[in-house]
């Protein structure tokens, strides 16, 4: 790895539209990191809302797009391991599906050099303390993709944990899905928010000021419930913790 | 694709939405299946977590299994020859009326009107007790489980717990209610206790077994290279049945076969610590073809594909069929614990119900149209089975399968091609968010709680407004592009 090492934003349609912050504190993390961020503005969707809801010709579209954008870069990073998830478990699979062998090839080469933010920081730039400065208190939310498809495992809890000021309670039943699922929480609403509703009570009961995740969209969910009960718990995506400094805080 | 099999207890199911939106409401049911699952959830964690080699272990089950499927014809054609050798005859059925004539026809000749059951799901799913009742033939669950749920008229809810959505005093009730219908009743002081609802049990089925002539059983392995069948259970009334009467009748999914003796090595390993949480089951029962003046004399194997050979057809689907009926992924499940079984309109529940049904059953109707959508894909489920089914994998497959024989032109295929539309190109997409931020500014920085179209969201779940400013709009201010003007 070069000293600077340049880094290609995945902002990820999701957070670039809907929740900016997460994207933004990449950026403001990984350069203060020494990064060099680039966006390239061709960007637009990895695919996995259509992928995931039975629209595979509509997904393969935008592996193509991926790979193609991204091609030129040695190091991709994004702030959602469901994402990532998508573009590491499902683009391949998705061209070997349209018999498109140029793309499994293409698709599989970056999707080797894609990472989930965590994954990043600890297994490439080899930190854990990222002099992120947050004194609140914070539960920590898994998220089922950076879990069981990328497999993190506590590498965001390492970054966590080294944070000054943070008190950082453990989430009962933490790695149990909190029911978002993409269009699941729509198609199945009602199964969606009794999975979340307990979601939410796990998280009242650690008496936390903020959740924090690794995946927006599942913080909108819980966020959604959170707010609708207002219980008193704000979101926030795992970059803006890590982005956060005594000069600067979040 | 057809409708395989008609299930007429299922028929007119709704779909997995509907039937779930109603179950929520079942309070009881929750608090139930929240207990249940979670106990055994624990229990399994532990003896899997004490097998320092149960990666390779799954890999092996998932092999031995692939191995069979990839060469089923041969592997059932020795399995076949070898029971025949030992004095079994086999019979083969096509689908669940083939098989249920075959078995209806067994138990006339012995002129029996009763026969004792071992817990089977090959036997649920072929609906073989409804058909021996129609014909007169009274069939007794004798698993206890089984047992609550026949006396209590209800549906299995759960492949290894079919009962778990009762609680201790509905069972008490239920066997109070019911067993002097149908044989010894419940003492009259019974309580809710498991000891005392047990041996309610053990003494209302005991005079079952004593008096059966014939019995009817799946099997959970049938070993090719022996002609040996195996029943793996719990609480002794697989080994009765199995022991006792002069007849045994075992229904057995083609998809059952292991090659050899050897491989049950795997699976008694995998099974019960996946299944009961336990590191070993108490009864294992084996039998090999029949031994004289020992056992049943007329033993019989009905080997039943009913929609296995077209699940067998799809390369990615396949895998599905390495199922051991464990039921790890129904009790790591999140949808499963809050839904509950009824609401998947199948004897097989849960995730791999999920995968399952509509493989085997096609996605015609209502439920097995809906079944793929039932799963957040969160994962839980491949990570717990003993096989290593991708189960979530298999979901978007289904679902793919799903949209593919839909019309195209639903409001939701409609938004989705308009989406496509809108990410082929990132001029669209920025040109779409200047209009969602537009319209954010002239809101105001707000919460919403209700909008049109949104309402599944929004019945419970606040949203926030667009944000003022889009991601790619402050990169544009603050970074600025190499090439491109910026939006």
């Amino acid at each position: 790895m070069s000293d600077t090492p340049t880094v290609a934003l995945f902002a990820t349609c999701f957070n670039d539209t809907m929740w900016p912050d997460a994207p933004r504190a990449t950026v403001t993390l990984l350069e203060r990191l020494g990064c060099r961020v680039v966006f390239p503005r061709e960007q637009t969707c990895c695919g996995q809302m259509f992928t995931n809801t039975g629209y595979a010709d509509e997904g393969t579209a935008l592996v193509r797009r991926f790979a193609q954008v991204f091609d030129p870069f040695e190091y991709v990073v994004a702030p959602s391991g469901s994402c990532v998830g998508s573009v590491r478990e499902q683009h391949a699979a998705l061209a070997r599906r349209a018999g498109d062998a140029g793309l499994e090839r293409a698709a599989e080469d970056v999707a080797g050099r894609t990472y989930e933010l965590s994954e990043f920081l600890v297994d490439v730039l080899g930190v854990t303390d990222v002099g992120a400065h947050f004194p609140h208190r914070v539960t920590y939310h898994p998220t089922c993709h950076s879990l069981r498809m990328l497999h993190v495992a506590d590498k965001p809890l390492q970054l966590l944990r080294a944070v000054r000021g943070i008190d950082l309670v453990e989430l009962p039943a933490a790695e149990e899905c909190c029911g978002f699922g993409g269009t699941f929480a729509m198609k199945n609403a009602d199964v969606s928010i009794a999975m979340g509703s307990d979601k939410a009570r796990h998280v009242r009961e650690t008496g936390a000021e903020v959740l924090v995740a690794g995946d927006r969209s599942c913080l909108a969910h819980i966020g959604g419930i959170l707010g609708r009960q207002r219980a008193g718990v704000r979101t926030m995506h795992l970059a803006e913790v890590l982005a956060s400094t005594e000069e600067d805080p979040a | 694709m057809t409708l395989q099999t008609t299930s007429p207890i299922f028929l007119g199911m709704p779909s997995f939405q509907k039937a779930a939106k109603d179950a929520l409401r079942n309070t009881q049911q929750r608090r139930n299946l929240a207990h249940a699952t979670s106990t055994i959830r624990a229990k399994r964690a532990a003896v899997v977590g004490e097998v320092d080699r149960w990666e390779e272990l799954r890999v092996a089950g998932a092999d031995a299994k692939d191995e069979v499927l990839h060469h089923l014809p041969h592997y059932l054609e020795q399995l076949e020859a070898n029971l025949v050798a030992n004095g079994a005859t086999v019979h083969w059925a096509r689908d669940a009326d083939e098989a249920n004539r075959i078995v209806l026809d067994l138990v006339r000749a012995t002129g029996s009107d009763e026969v004792v059951k071992v817990k089977s799901m090959a036997t649920q799913e072929i609906e073989l007790n409804e058909r021996l009742e129609e014909a007169g033939i009274h069939a007794w669950e004798t698993d206890l489980a089984e047992l609550i749920v026949q006396l209590g008229h209800d549906r299995p809810s759960h492949i290894l717990v079919p009962a778990i959505h009762r609680n201790r005093a509905e069972i008490r009730e239920i066997f109070r209610r019911e067993m002097g219908g149908v044989g010894r009743p419940a003492p009259d002081d019974l309580t809710d206790e498991p000891a005392r609802l047990a041996e309610a049990a053990r003494a209302h089925l005991r005079e079952k077994f004593l008096r059966a002539r014939v019995a009817i059983s799946g099997a959970n392995f049938a070993i090719a290279d022996t002609g040996t069948l195996v029943v793996v259970e719990s609480e002794g009334n697989g080994r009765m049945c199995l022991t006792l009467p002069e007849t045994l009748i075992s229904v057995v999914g083609v998809e059952k076969v292991l090659p050899t003796f050897a491989d049950l090595g795997t699976f008694l390993q995998l099974l019960p610590r996946s299944s009961t949480g336990e590191r070993m089951n108490p009864y294992t029962s084996m039998w090999t073809g029949v031994r004289e003046g020992d056992g049943p004399q007329d033993v019989h194997v009905v080997l039943l594909d009913n929609g296995r050979s077209h699940v067998l057809a799809d390369d990615l689907g396949r895998q599905a069929l390495r199922c051991i009926r464990c039921s790890a992924c129904l009790n790591v499940c999140p949808v499963y614990e809050r839904a509950g079984g009824h609401a998947y309109g199948s004897v097989y529940p849960g995730p791999i119900g999920a995968v399952l049904n509509p493989q085997l059953r096609g996605t015609g109707s209502d439920v097995d149209k809906s079944l793929p959508y039932a799963s957040s894909l969160c994962g839980a489920c491949f990570e717990a089975c003993p096989v290593r089914i991708d189960i979530p994998s298999l979901l978007v497959h289904l679902r793919t399968q799903v949209v593919d024989e839909a019309s195209g032109r639903s409001p939701e295929a409609l938004s989705m091609k308009a989406a496509a539309w809108m990410f082929a190109d990132h001029r669209r997409l920025e040109a779409a968010q200047r209009g969602a931020t537009l319209g954010s500014r002239l809101l105001g920085d707000r919460t919403v709680r209700s909008l049109p179209g949104l309402g599944a969201w929004t019945q419970a779940r606040d949203v926030p407004s667009p944000p003022p400013e889009t991601f790619r709009q402050w990169w544009a201010r603050t970074h600025g592009y190499d090439v491109e003007e910026a939006p």
